[in-house]
């Protein structure tokens, strides 16, 4: 697949962009995964291998992909195949006592079945202290599309299990840079959360930040520097269609989607200092939100999406505020350290994360928005730019490894965790997109 | 960059005690002043392109006249286009202030110089609020150049914020080094 791009920006500049940008669509420099640390508490669960009918194409097994997911939750500790005493395929064949025996609390089984490019899922999900089914679907999908089929049953799975949506099915979007031949390459890439499928959607000699999903996963916005100063762009997915939303002079840049898709915030300088906007995408219309002489960036709309979170450095140093409505006098949030930056809050208006500065530290915390309480989430040193997950179940960071850049995803609470180091170079700016319907 | 210039410029700020000023008592808590070698370091960093006008030529010190000696210690003073800040600070360093009044006048005395102020933090907190702190350091070094003559129409500001350090690594030197603003003169 091949992707376009209208420019709708004058020629000199294209004729500029055109020196410096590719934009290009072949998978490559796939992130790697390694877990790193397994959660206590994880459910046992046997993933069974699924019988198959007619032949599949080579590659990982859906039932592997299933258990590979679940297994990054953290929530989750799958039994390897070959402890299994028998490897049913349907209900009838499933001994209960067998699974006890081997501490199991749930088990997955399933068929799959090729008719011509389609691939049919039949799976079912049992209790085993009750043996009783809780799950029994089917699902089906193109024969070259095995990890959506994969990724949509841990879905179901794991919202059988814990209540909560998985959010397997969805993308991540990250900032990759190679530094081969002293010259920095910044690629814009959306992959799948286990770093497999990435595909790279922009491609610069100059830096490239804060992607932010839209709502509906289709586009994403970020900052882009391709034409020698920060500038906020517009990206869809589908079309490879970018548009300038934002080249005022002095700052462009932090772009948050407001919760129906149809603006931004955006933090501006263009008035002299570091303000926060609201811009309407249909017309282009600004609302300032805030008017002080500190910095004031990195907003993102809370749950309810009435209210912003923000970075403001207006009591001296870098913290989090809070504005309930748009015009309400900001309430500071964090007190635990004099710097506290970047916040995002997960979608049950309970908590939210951010960049805590520790010692000579940085880690990712959070705070609960009801107690006032914080915790700090990360042991490493150097973290920054976190995302939550849509379903508020883990979130994804970057984090220093050596002289490189990488991705941890940690269960929101702080327990288990996996890295996603690029194949080579660094990648940062991790955003988790939504659930997309 | 002209060897003349440069060795003249080495000269005139050692006479002026500034290579030793910076090495006694800097208040700075990285080595990035701390030695002649330090400095040629960040004049490389200044760029290429960076010295203007007044080259007076091989004359050596001791025959200038009272004028021209002035004239060729505000052209080495302005040979320093790179300024350095404190973490998480946009304020300017006492150290700066005269190189920086240098650079003021050489622009309110050719109003058709036009200078882009590049601000730059380390690699340390957020990347956003860098780019927001990297601007207010560019936009604190304008005013100082404006308060001390130069014309706002000749000045542009922009912030890289952690993107493009002048030294990789993650070291207190390395940071101190990367919490700047040059002055690139176009």
């Amino acid at each position: 697949m091949t992707y376009r791009t209208w420019m709708t920006f004058p020629r000199a500049a294209a004729a500029i962009l055109a020196a410096c940008l590719v934009l290009v669509a072949p998978a490559r420099a796939e992130l790697l995964i390694r877990i790193t640390e397994g959660a206590d508490a994880a459910i046992p669960i046997s993933v069974v291998p699924f019988a198959e009918q007619g032949a599949l194409p080579p590659g990982d097994k859906v039932s592997r992909i299933v258990r590979d997911d679940l297994t990054m939750s953290g929530e989750f500790r799958p039994l390897p195949p070959e402890k299994m005493l028998s490897l049913p395929s349907r209900r009838e064949d499933v001994f209960f006592r067998d699974w006890r025996l081997l501490g199991q609390r749930y088990v997955l089984v399933g068929e799959l079945s090729r008719q011509a490019d389609r691939v049919t899922a039949r799976y079912e999900l049992f209790d085993v202290n009750q043996e009783k089914r809780i799950l029994g679907e089917s699902a089906a999908a193109s024969v070259n599309n095995l990890r959506t089929l994969a990724h949509h049953i841990s879905d179901k799975v794991y919202e059988a299990i814990t209540g909560v949506p998985g959010a397997f099915s969805t993308k991540l979007a990250y900032v990759t840079v190679d530094n081969a031949n002293g010259k920095p390459r910044y690629r814009l890439q959306v992959s799948d959360v286990d770093g497999k499928r990435a595909r790279i959607r922009l491609e610069s000699r100059e830096p490239i930040l804060s992607p932010a999903w839209s709502p509906d996963g289709k586009a994403l916005a970020y900052v882009s520097f391709e034409t020698g100063k920060p500038v906020v762009f517009v990206h869809e997915l589908a079309t490879g269609k970018r548009t300038k939303v934002a080249d005022f002079p002095g700052l462009n840049s932090a772009p948050a989607w407001s919760p129906d898709g149809k603006a931004l915030l955006l933090t501006l300088s263009k008035d002299g200092n570091a303000e926060i906007y609201r811009m309407e995408l249909a017309s282009g219309a600004l609302k300032k939100l805030t008017n002080h002489w500190a910095i004031d960036t990195e907003a993102t709309y809370d749950a309810t999406g009435e209210g912003i979170f923000f970075t403001s450095d207006r009591s001296g140093g870098p913290q989090i505020y809070y504005m309930e409505r748009i015009g309400a006098e900001p309430r500071r949030i964090t007190f635990g350290s004099r710097y506290n930056a970047r916040p995002r809050p997960d979608g049950t208006g309970d908590y939210v994360y951010y960049v805590h500065q520790r010692d000579s530290a940085f880690h990712i915390a959070r705070t609960n928005l009801k107690t006032g309480d914080e915790t700090i989430l990360t042991r490493t040193q150097s973290d920054e730019s976190p995302s939550v997950s849509p379903n508020g179940r883990m979130l994804i960071y970057a984090t220093k490894q050596g002289e490189n850049s990488v991705l941890t995803v940690i269960s929101a609470d702080g327990g288990a965790a996996y890295s996603l180091p690029a194949s080579e170079g660094d990648v940062r700016e991790p955003a988790w997109g939504p659930i997309v319907q | 960059m002209n060897l003349s210039v440069q060795t003249k410029a080495f000269a005139l700020l050692a006479t002026l005690g500034l290579i030793a000023g910076c090495s006694s008592n800097q208040t700075m808590d990285d080595g990035a002043y701390d030695s002649a070698s330090d400095v040629a370091a960040i004049d490389q960093s200044g760029g290429s392109t960076v010295y203007g006008g007044s080259d007076d030529g091989g004359v050596s010190a001791e025959t200038l006249t009272e004028e021209e000696r002035m004239a060729a210690e505000q052209a080495a003073l302005r040979e320093i286009t790179t300024f350095y800040f404190d973490f998480d600070t946009s304020e300017i360093k006492p150290e700066a202030r005269d190189v920086l009044v240098a650079h003021a006048r050489y622009l309110a005395e050719h109003p058709n110089q036009r200078v882009r102020l590049e601000g730059h933090a380390d690699e340390r907190g957020t990347k956003e609020y860098n780019l927001a702190l990297g601007e207010r350091r560019a936009k604190a070094v304008q005013r100082f150049l404006i308060v001390n003559g130069a014309s706002r129409g000749q000045i542009e500001t922009v912030s890289y914020g952690e993107e493009k350090p002048a030294v990789m690594g993650s070291t207190e030197s390395a940071w101190a080094q990367n919490r700047r603003v040059e002055l690139v003169f176009e």
